[in-house]
């Protein structure tokens, strides 16, 4: 395993407890240049843990809570007029980090919640006609809470799609749960975490990732997992292109971490489900497939 | 294979998509071979409305031109019906079927529009190529038909193949066509070997197609033909169980003449009592020979045999004077296995048989009767009377000639004493009129002599120019003796090259230019050859009947089975194989897969005996932890081999020889 993933890896799992894997595909989607969205319900650990990878990978990190009054100018930032200069000056919202935690995303409006996907999709603000460019790298972390919760306003298909990956965390296990309990709080061991990375250093990361080995062989099983989504009759749409590139770059991301320069179909179906899971919809009742569900679907794919 | 991977099925409204242009010029091209044998034996008319349409189509399909109006097609339809009617007053029959099935089939041209019209148009011609063959069954022909079924087959398969955008070279549709002509080969051999026979022809064939040649007939008339015809045709073909009897028995008996007017000789009448007497006991001086005899169609009811049949073929009828006769006249290909005894003494003689053989019109040939009976008084026996005209042929200069000079008023007496050149029709009829003038019974064989052996099929060959006719005489002593006066002609007074072969030794090879023997020896061995295949042909295809069939089944140890059995045997062969191809396609499926899948589907193989599971969707680093875990004791191997697999499948740095070392490593895997 590369000695930085290593660290990055350790340093996270001694703030998170128990969330091995969660931290690692946490860590292959930033490194993949995707964007995170975490469901679950509110405190088992989604904020604490997109703080840590922020200062973990030395990341500027800026946190909105997204409220249903919640503007978009709130996100983005907005012109004042300025007494002195007698002009308009902007003030860059908190959208102008390097790492995002959008919390509780599915409670702000619909409105709101499409200004700050748009500059996710764009990398890319536009205030009063003038284009300004976010910072590089650029992640967001969303956080959900599962839609049946009072007063949320879920994300629709096509902006749930900017999403590279959405995880859930989940409840401890009781050896997790138990030093979490007995040990010093989360919250405290954050503030005395140091950065492992520069920004350049986690660019060049993010180039190695890109350059994972990736041979034909897996390609046709990429492409068998894509025409089976489109053809079987459990999904009421299948996976878009970008979708498939975007499960090839996750996957290399993950070989990586792994410790591997190539591609193993293992890797594409560990991020199977991370990938396809809030994409897929279920034909007949209409919903989302849990991972499990929907590895097992992906089963009937020979690996080629 | 899962599902999903299936195509879906096509709908019946693709067969609606216009047909392509290049498999329609392809199509031109295989009708055009398909009616070309049609049109040689059309009228001029119908061989010009077909070129004309098959032009027609080829410039439409450049020029893009429109396709005529319906009223138009059922005008032309009309009329090339009525067209066909007034030339044969039928619709019925071979000649007016095939070309009325040539007709439409080029009218089919001028309607065809989508891939349905013209997938009908080929099987059509795959019908008119089989009606090819009421016609000519003759190797040459088979394989120009089999190359038009290759070419109507490469146009279905271009026609098929043009959607998918993807044309191939021309050469490709010709493999994949000759490769699904060779996979049909099986099943053809099948069903011609087993497919019961029906005794006879399933239809009349008619009597005008192929006018058989023959070089004998049931008349002869002395001194009118001036020229004899040499035709190389084939009359029949003779293979012989034991051993070839040597060339001077080789007398194949047709019909006999009886009577004559002094210039016609003829068979007895139909009606006459003496045709209905089968043939009379006889004493054998030698052992029967067995032989069968394939005998080109003739027309005739005439089976030829050596004389004399001791042992007569099923359907035939043996006259008196030993002429053999099928039930009905040959029309087609007809095998028949007789045993004749050549040595024999026959000497029974009717009444009314002497009557006959001593015929003579009262005031024909005065010279040659005269004759007859001055040796009448010089001899004092028959024999000797034998002898002494035999004598008079011999050491009077008469010639060989296949050209004589016509004979005007009494023939025989201008053969015998002025021409004194003639074949062996004069030969035999002066002859036996001699004989007859001197009161020795008499009478003309006709058939064929000798025959030529080939080495290559091991048979005798035949021909309409061994046509022979050589005389009978009956004997006191000895009964009826074969005479062949033309035998004694001596080699320098024989014309031709060929007769000279015919009735003489091979001492007389001297006579010829040695420089040019090879090339004419040549010349032979190849028509031999060419015989000899045209033989096999002969026996095994064209002339494959029931009786054929029962040999073959007989010796693949299938005898005595009747025809249920039979059709069942043809239905599980074809079965097996089937099956056989489908497995054969199945592992090339299999094979075809790179031999590193190969070997690894091996080792999967080989670990779900163990228990390790073997499920399609399971990566190789999943297997490796499963197998590791259910076989710890070799772990180490497992681990070097799955890695191995890994690196050889999942990264650039793949090498031959790694991939070798590989598949060897899992044929050493034990486990």
């Amino acid at each position: 395993m590369h000695a930085t993933i290593q660290i990055i890896l350790q340093q996270l799992n001694s703030v998170i407890l128990g969330k091995e894997v969660q931290l690692k595909l946490a860590l292959a989607c930033l490194l993949a240049r995707g964007h995170l969205l975490i469901e679950d319900i509110p405190g088992v650990g989604k904020t604490t843990l997109s703080h840590a990878l922020a200062t973990t990978l030395g990341l500027k990190y800026s946190r909105i809570q997204f409220t249903s009054d919640l503007l978009p100018a709130d996100i983005l930032g907005s012109a004042i007029y300025e007494r002195q200069s007698g002009e308009f000056h902007f003030h860059a919202g908190p959208v102008f980090s390097q790492l995002v935690l959008a919390d509780e995303i599915n409670r702000a409006t619909p409105k709101t919640q499409s200004a700050l996907l748009e500059a996710m999709e764009e990398q890319q603000v536009s205030i009063e006609g003038e284009t300004r460019p976010l910072p590089d790298p650029f992640f967001v972390i969303a956080t959900q809470n599962p839609s049946f919760q009072v007063g949320t306003f879920p994300l629709p298909e096509s902006q749930l799609d900017r999403f590279l990956m959405r995880i859930q965390l989940g409840y401890p296990d009781a050896v997790a749960e138990r030093r979490l309990l007995s040990g010093n709080s989360g919250r405290e061991l954050l503030s005395k975490l140091s950065a492992v990375t520069t920004t350049p250093q986690l660019l060049a990361l993010q180039q190695q990732v890109s350059q994972v080995q990736c041979t034909d062989a897996l390609i046709d099983y990429l492409q068998a997992l894509l025409h089976f989504s489109r053809e079987a009759p459990y999904f009421s749409n299948g996976l878009s292109p970008r979708s498939g590139l975007g499960l090839l770059q996750a996957a290399k991301a993950w070989a990586f971490i792994e410790g591997r320069d190539y591609l193993l179909p293992e890797d594409l179906q560990q991020l199977l489900p991370h990938v396809a899971g809030h994409r897929l919809v279920s034909q007949e009742v209409g919903e989302h497939y849990n991972s499990e569900a929907l590895l097992k679907l992906f089963q009937e794919v020979p690996v080629s | 294979m899962s599902w999903w991977r299936k195509q879906k099925p096509k709908r019946y409204q693709e067969d609606q998509r216009t047909a392509p242009v290049n498999g329609v010029i392809w199509l031109l091209a295989a009708l055009l071979l398909v009616i070309l044998p049609h049109l040689l034996r059309q009228p001029g008319w119908v061989v010009a409305t077909c070129l004309a349409i098959l032009t027609w189509r080829l410039f439409k399909e450049f020029k893009g031109w429109a396709l005529p109006r319906t009223v138009f097609r059922l005008l032309l339809a009309v009329t090339l019906l009525a067209g066909t009617y007034f030339q044969y007053r039928t619709l019925n029959g071979l000649d007016a079927g095939t070309t009325l099935l040539t007709l439409m089939l080029s009218l089919k041209l001028i309607e065809l529009r989508t891939l349905r019209d013209a997938m009908i148009v080929i099987l059509l011609g795959y019908f008119l190529v089989l009606s090819g063959f009421l016609y000519d069954q003759s190797i040459l022909s088979g394989l120009y038909l089999l190359s038009v079924v290759l070419l109507l087959t490469t146009s279905l398969l271009v026609l098929n193949h043009s959607d998918e955008g993807q044309s191939q070279a021309k050469k490709e549709y010709f493999k994949r066509a000759t490769a699904i002509l060779l996979q049909a080969l099986p099943l053809v051999l099948i069903l011609f070997i087993l497919v019961p026979r029906i005794p006879g022809p399933l239809w009349a064939l008619p009597n005008n197609s192929s006018s058989g040649t023959t070089g004998l007939s049931d008349k002869m008339s002395i001194g009118d033909i001036t020229r004899l015809a040499d035709s190389d045709a084939v009359a029949f073909r003779v293979n012989f169980t034991g051993e070839i009897p040597a060339a001077d028995k080789l007398y194949w008996r047709g019909p006999i003449l009886w009577q004559t007017d002094g210039r016609n000789w003829s068979t007895l009448n139909r009606a006459d009592p003496f045709n209905a007497l089968t043939a009379p006991p006889f004493t054998h001086l030698s052992e029967a020979i067995e032989y069968s005899v394939t005998l080109l169609p003739h027309k005739q009811r005439w089976l030829f045999a050596l004389d004399l049949v001791v042992e007569q073929p099923e359907q035939s009828f043996l006259r008196r004077d030993f002429q053999l006769l099928h039930k009905d006249k040959i029309n087609e290909l007809y095998r028949y296995t007789v045993r004749s005894v050549l040595d024999y003494k026959n000497s029974q003689l009717l009444p009314q048989e002497r009557k006959k053989a001593l015929q003579l019109p009262a005031n024909s040939n005065p010279q040659t009767r005269a004759l007859a009976q001055q040796w009448r008084q010089q001899a004092s026996s028959d024999q000797q009377l034998v002898t002494l005209a035999l004598n008079y042929f011999q050491y009077q200069p008469f010639y060989y000639s296949r050209t004589p000079p016509a004979l005007r008023g009494e023939p025989i007496d201008q053969f015998l004493f002025s021409a004194k050149k003639g074949f062996c029709e004069h030969y035999a009829a002066a002859f036996v009129t001699l004989m007859r003038g001197a009161g020795v019974p008499a009478r003309v064989v006709t058939g064929y002599q000798g025959g030529e052996y080939s080495e290559l099929g091991d048979y005798l060959l035949v021909r309409q120019s061994d046509a022979h006719a050589w005389a009978e005489v009956w004997l006191q002593e000895s009964g009826w003796v074969r005479v062949d006066p033309t035998r004694v002609i001596p080699p320098d007074r024989i014309e031709a090259y060929e007769d000279l072969q015919r009735f003489t030794d091979t001492r007389n090879d001297k006579l010829f230019n040695p420089d040019t023997r090879w090339l004419h020896s040549a010349w032979l061995q190849t028509q031999r050859g060419w015989d000899a295949v045209n033989h096999q042909w002969s026996q095994w295809v064209v002339g494959f009947d029931q009786q054929q069939q029962q040999r073959l089944l007989e010796r693949l140890g299938l005898g005595n089975l009747n025809i249920f059995a039979l059709v069942g045997i043809m239905v599980l062969l074809i079965l097996a194989l089937l099956a056989t191809l489908s497995l054969y396609l199945l592992y090339q499926r299999q094979k075809q897969r790179e031999p590193l899948q190969q070997a690894y589907q091996t080792l999967c193989q080989r670990l779900a005996k163990r228990g390790v599971d073997n499920a399609p969707w399971l990566g190789p680093k999943q297997r490796c932890q499963q197998a590791m875990r259910k076989l710890p004791k070799q772990r180490q191997e497992i681990k070097s081999l799955f890695n191995h697999y890994i690196q050889l499948r999942y990264t650039k740095n793949q090498t031959a020889d790694a991939q070798r070392a590989f598949i060897q490593a899992v044929k050493r895997f034990r486990c």
